[in-house]
């Protein structure tokens, strides 16, 4: 999903503190400010994490910014969630990558776990078997759109192509564990990017 | 009780460390584990639960939070948050150190463009088995086709598209 290519247009600086001058946040405020983020957050929270960062707070620049989302998007891990530890880190070390990290997900947890309560005790009524089971269509649909969205920079390239498709063969119809999987498909694709580059 | 606690930790440091590309990739695994082998719940339950999670605020992956508390409570919700949250974390917070020196290495760029395919392929695994665990009937077929055509051409809101799908499902049309 939240998978952005690296972008390299800006967006104007509509913003009420000026990029990257901030003072360092605090732990309290980087505990604070992924908190709102988390909550706010329905569905991809990354260009709200940009405006929270960049524009609201100044705590970055638009291309400091860029380039934490870039080491965010080469490791493993949700993005969102690899630059509130990379921001808490490098403002107030571990102590505040900790904070960052709580803050963002404390919330959504406690409410992911109210919905499936809800879920649990009423599973058995056919009308709220009806509603989850719309729900989770829905759902499906989305993740569909995404993978549409995800896979278009891979028109043309055919050597990626193969890669995708027999990953996802290996995946969806064979069913076979994803860590050995990607122990042999990532070593060739990277093998095969590399010969593409040269 | 101990012995699945300590299932779910394996299972999601795994996942943790093998998340390239963001979060939905590892579904299929993540699936995979609690369905197939260990049959902690339904394929039904799972696709339930991940609607849920996209039901609620949040980074896109608090499924495994709900996982974790559907298996095996408060403690289980607390062990898979920490075994997926936990270990991806501590690679970022040691690669920020390392970033500096290696992002404007060429291998870098070669190694992330050879990842990249290995994401799309996951994710297109994600998209089939979801959609294959929750659409049973011909109307969830057309909410799931409707969603994805939508949210494919236009920039709605996906919070709209769950709260059109959860009314259709309600109405009952077209269910058994």
């Amino acid at each position: 999903m939240n998978k952005i290519p690296e972008p390299s247009r800006d967006v104007s600086p509509t913003a009420s503190a000026a990029p990257g001058s901030g003072p360092p946040p605090t732990c309290w405020a980087l505990f604070k400010g992924f908190f709102w983020l988390g909550l706010s957050a329905f569905g991809g929270a990354l260009p709200l994490a940009r405006h929270m960062v960049v524009e609201k707070r100044g705590w970055l620049s638009a291309e400091a910014f860029t380039e934490l989302l870039g080491l965010c998007q080469f490791l493993p891990g949700g993005n969102i969630i690899n630059m509130s530890v990379a921001l808490g880190m490098k403002f107030r070390g571990i102590k505040g990558a900790f904070a960052a990290l709580m803050g963002l997900i404390a919330a959504p947890s406690f409410i992911v776990i109210a919905l499936g309560m809800v879920y649990d005790r009423y599973a058995d009524e056919p009308h709220i078997q009806n509603l989850f089971a719309g729900l989770a269509a829905a759902a499906a649909g989305l993740l569909i759109s995404m993978a549409v969205k995800i896979a278009k920079p891979l028109r043309g390239q055919w050597a990626g192509i193969v890669v995708a498709v027999v990953c996802f063969v290996c995946i969806a119809v064979l069913r076979l564990p994803l860590l050995p999987t990607m122990l042999v498909l990532t070593p060739l694709s990277i093998l095969a990017s590399w010969r593409l580059s040269r | 009780m101990m012995a699945v606690l300590i299932s779910l930790f394996v299972i999601f440091t795994q996942l943790s460390v093998l998340a390239f590309g963001g979060g939905n990739t590892i579904l299929p695994e993540m699936q995979r584990q609690v369905v197939e082998v260990h049959q902690w719940m339904s394929n039904a339950d799972f696709s339930a639960l991940f609607a849920l999670s996209q039901a609620a605020p949040g980074p896109n992956l608090m499924i495994v939070t709900l996982v974790g508390w559907n298996v095996a409570g408060w403690q289980g919700a607390l062990v898979t948050t920490i075994a997926k949250f936990g270990p991806s974390s501590i690679l970022t917070a040691v690669a920020l150190g390392l970033w500096e020196r290696f992002k404007d290495k060429p291998w870098r760029r070669v190694v992330q463009a050879g990842i990249f395919p290995m994401t799309v392929g996951l994710m297109a695994a994600s998209a089939s088995l979801i959609t294959e665990a929750s659409v049973h009937t011909w109307v969830l077929g057309g909410i799931t086709a409707l969603v994805a055509i939508v949210t494919i051409f236009s920039r709605v809101h996906p919070l709209w598209m769950l709260l059109l799908g959860a009314l259709i499902g309600l109405s009952g049309i077209g269910q058994p």
